[in-house]
Formats: C-alpha cells, sequence, structure tokens
C-alpha cells in the first residue's frame, strides 16, 4: 500500500521531537528508520500508528490500515502461546493463526505459557502478531531486539512475504535486515532544535513521573 | 470483543489474577465487625445493611488498579489502542469483566455474610437487589478512574481518591433503599436513583474513559 507523510511534526510528552519529516513509501517497499537513540524513531512509529496525534503536518494515509508493533511484547505472562495469538486474531477477526505459527515456527510452543518462553521466543510471538493483524502498514519499532541470527532471518522472509504481497513496512532497527526493497531514512535532519531545551515549569518537571 | 473479555476473565481466575480476592476482603470485614462494635446483636443488625454496602464499596477499590495498569505495563493497552475494536467498547468490556469479577461474587455473597452480621431476614431480598443494581455503577466509575491514572506509578490511592467522592451517590441510595425495605416503606425511590445512576454511567463513562485513555497514551 502506498502512503506519505508530509512536513510532519511530533511530540514526545511536552517536546516536539521531529519536525518536518516527509517521506513516501510505494507498495511492496520498506522504509528503514536510522538515527542515533533518542531521535524520535519510536515518536514517529507511534505518531504513524495513530497513538500520538501529530503537533502539525499531514498523514495520507488511516491509522486503521498501521499495524503496530512496540519495543513491549504485550503478551500475557499467564496465556498460552496459542491462546496470546487466538486473543489477537479473534481482535483482528482474522481468526486463524496458523499464518503466524508458521511464519515464526512456533508450532512446538503452543501450549507453553508466555512466562516460561525465552526473551527471543517472546520476541518472535509478539512480531507473528503482525502476520494476524492482516493491516497493510507494518510499523516496526526495534523489532529483532533479543532475536538471534537464524530468527532474525525468518523475520526478514516474513516482512519480504508482507511485501510481495501488496504491503509495506517502516521498520526503525540498528542491524541490516538484507531487505530486498528496503530504503534507508535518516532521522537526524529531522531533529526539533529545541528537544534539549529545559520545560518551562521547573515544578511541573518530572512531578508525574 | 468477546474475546477481549473472555482473555479479561481468563486471566483474572489464573494465578495471580485477583479473583475472589474482594470476595475475601468482604468476608474479612465482615467478621471483623463485630469484634469492633461487640457482640450486642441489635447494634450489628441496625448496622449490617450499612457494613455490608461499605464493605462492597471498599473490595471493589481494591482491584480498580489493575483494570488497566496490567495492560499499560507489559505494553498490551498500546497494542489494543491500535486494534480495530473501538477504546470505548473496550473500556465498556473492561468494567463489565471488572463487575464479573468483584461485584456479582458480592451480590450473591451478600445474603450469606448478612447472616454473620446478625442482618434481618427482610433486608436480605433489598440488599441484594439494591447490590445487584448499584456495583455495576461502583465498576464503570472505577474504570473511568483507572483510564485517568493509568501510568501514573503508585496510582492505586490515587483513584481511591478520584472514584470514593464518586461512589458517594451510590452508597446513599443503595443503603438507604435496604433501610426502607427493612423497615417496610415503600424502597421504590431509592432503587429507581440507583438504577438511573447505573444507566447514566452505562451511557456516559465508556467515553469519559476512552477519552482518558487516549490521553494517557500520547
Amino acid at each position: 500500500m502506498n502512503f506519505s507523510v508530509e512536513n510532519l511534526a511530533c511530540r514526545r510528552g511536552d517536546v516536539t521531537v521531529l519536525t518536518g519529516v516527509t517521506f513516501s513509501v510505494a507498495e511492496g517497499e520498506a522504509l528503514v528508520l536510522r538515527a542515533p537513540n533518542g531521535a524520535g524513531k519510536t515518536t514517529l512509529l507511534r505518531c504513524l500508528a495513530g497513538l500520538t496525534p501529530p503537533v502539525s503536518g499531514a498523514l495520507h494515509f488511516s491509522p486503521e490500515d498501521v499495524a503496530y508493533a512496540a519495543h513491549a511484547d504485550g503478551l500475557k505472562a499467564q496465556l498460552s502461546v496459542e491462546e496470546n495469538l487466538q486473543f489477537w486474531a479473534d481482535i483482528f477477526g482474522t481468526r486463524d493463526i496458523a499464518p503466524a505459527v508458521d511464519a515464526f515456527e512456533l508450532s512446538s510452543l503452543l501450549s507453553r505459557r508466555a512466562q516460561d518462553l525465552s526473551a527471543g521466543q517472546k520476541r518472535r510471538l509478539s512480531l507473528s502478531r503482525m502476520v494476524l493483524t492482516g493491516r497493510a502498514i507494518w510499523a516496526l519499532d526495534e523489532p529483532t531486539v533479543s532475536l538471534d541470527v537464524e530468527n532474525v532471518a525468518r523475520f526478514s522472509s516474513a516482512v519480504t512475504r508482507h511485501l510481495a504481497q501488496g504491503g509495506s513496512a517502516v521498520l526503525a532497527t540498528h542491524i541490516d535486515l538484507g531487505l530486498p526493497t528496503a530504503r534507508t531514512l535518516d532521522l537526524s535532519p529531522f531533529r526539533a532544535i529545541s528537544q534539549d531545551a529545559p520545560s518551562d515549569d521547573p515544578f511541573l518537571d518530572g512531578a508525574f513521573q | 470483543m468477546i474475546a477481549l473479555l473472555q482473555r479479561d476473565l481468563k486471566l483474572a481466575i489464573r494465578a495471580g489474577g485477583g479473583f475472589g480476592l474482594g470476595l475475601a476482603f468482604f468476608l474479612i470485614l465482615v467478621v471483623l465487625v463485630p469484634f469492633g462494635v461487640g457482640p450486642n446483636s441489635d447494634i450489628l443488625s441496625r448496622i449490617a445493611p450499612g457494613i455490608l454496602w461499605v464493605g462492597a464499596l471498599l473490595s471493589c477499590l481494591l482491584s480498580l488498579d489493575r483494570i488497566f495498569q496490567l495492560d499499560y505495563e507489559d505494553g498490551t493497552l498500546d497494542l489494543l489502542a491500535t486494534a480495530p475494536l473501538p477504546l470505548e467498547a473496550a473500556a465498556t468490556l473492561k468494567a463489565l469483566s471488572h463487575w464479573l469479577v468483584t461485584g456479582l461474587p458480592l451480590t450473591l455473597a451478600a445474603p450469606l455474610l448478612g447472616v454473620l452480621l446478625n442482618m434481618p431476614s427482610e433486608a436480605t431480598l433489598w440488599l441484594v437487589a439494591s447490590l445487584a443494581l448499584g456495583t455495576p455503577a461502583l465498576s464503570m466509575l472505577g474504570t473511568f478512574g483507572a483510564a485517568l491514572t493509568v501510568g501514573l506509578k503508585r496510582g492505586g490511592l490515587l483513584i481511591s481518591l478520584l472514584v470514593l467522592p464518586l461512589y458517594m451517590p451510590t452508597l446513599i441510595f443503595g443503603a438507604e433503599a435496604v433501610r426502607r425495605g427493612t423497615e417496610g416503606l415503600p424502597t421504590g425511590t431509592a432503587l429507581a436513583f440507583l438504577a438511573a445512576i447505573t444507566a447514566g454511567c452505562a451511557a456516559l463513562l465508556p467515553f469519559a474513559s476512552a477519552a482518558a485513555l487516549r490521553m494517557n497514551l500520547r
């Protein structure tokens, strides 16, 4: 799915982190966001997913088309792998969890509780949720954290398959995934200048943390 | 939609879920009251409906901060907010599952616990009726409080401060219905007010909760 953003400014809390972000992604293309820590990769992805409304600028797509995967895995420790997947499949109305299980080879783990999984297995389970959403735009925040080489390959083939089916993806990552249709966007030029400025009200600073 | 309700009920029943916690608190409160006020059965039977209503309120309060906090901490709430399910529906289902886990067991157990407080038998019917009409409002107001404080560390105390004043009308009309019922006076007005509070909460609070959640997820 083609989509674009124009002159976007995003904020995190009270701080405007990014300004003037403009890019477009074609059908079947992946956009890899590269930037140092704190440059606003997560902020941009949350904005694309519709969690944070943009300060200004325009999103030329509906957040309804975005499937978002955050840093946190979003798993319920007391539920089994199958129950976790089935829950999201029901929420997104796709019902069938088989494609997700196949894509990340979870079949041997299905009856295991999520609390008994390793960090990498949790990550795989969390990423397999993307397959279940049936949405065209994948917004992935550091998807390969705690994955081994084999599972990184599994993940990039899942993304490649999604792109081949006419989807598109935005990924924030520090490693090279070897995606055939990836384009890199450096976020550093879009940093808002004021971001390191102290907050106006020193008494409010950190009061609600 | 039913998937969220099923999941919440499943989580409540599994280890560490908190099902029965409210009920156990209710039971302990009712056992402790006679020690506190002494064994005089006249006094006990007079204060029994009020004690049971206050107990219902407090035990409901006990589990409020879990409604959204756990989902917020493990990232599920972010994912739910981007899912096709509207947050208004999610808030309604959360309130419903909270009621099924706390309010409903309390309503069903209240007649038995009334016996421990020497509650007059004619009050039982009115106690069950008033709890059945009033406790859904407690869960819905609590969900709103939980939505307002989601993301705050140790928000539990703040929820109590926010929500207890909002519980007051429910408590007043609930306890009044039982008192009037016990004395053989008409209870229609009190029960109608109780039902009206619940209906008003059901109509308005899902929107307020969803708006509060959206603010807090930013």
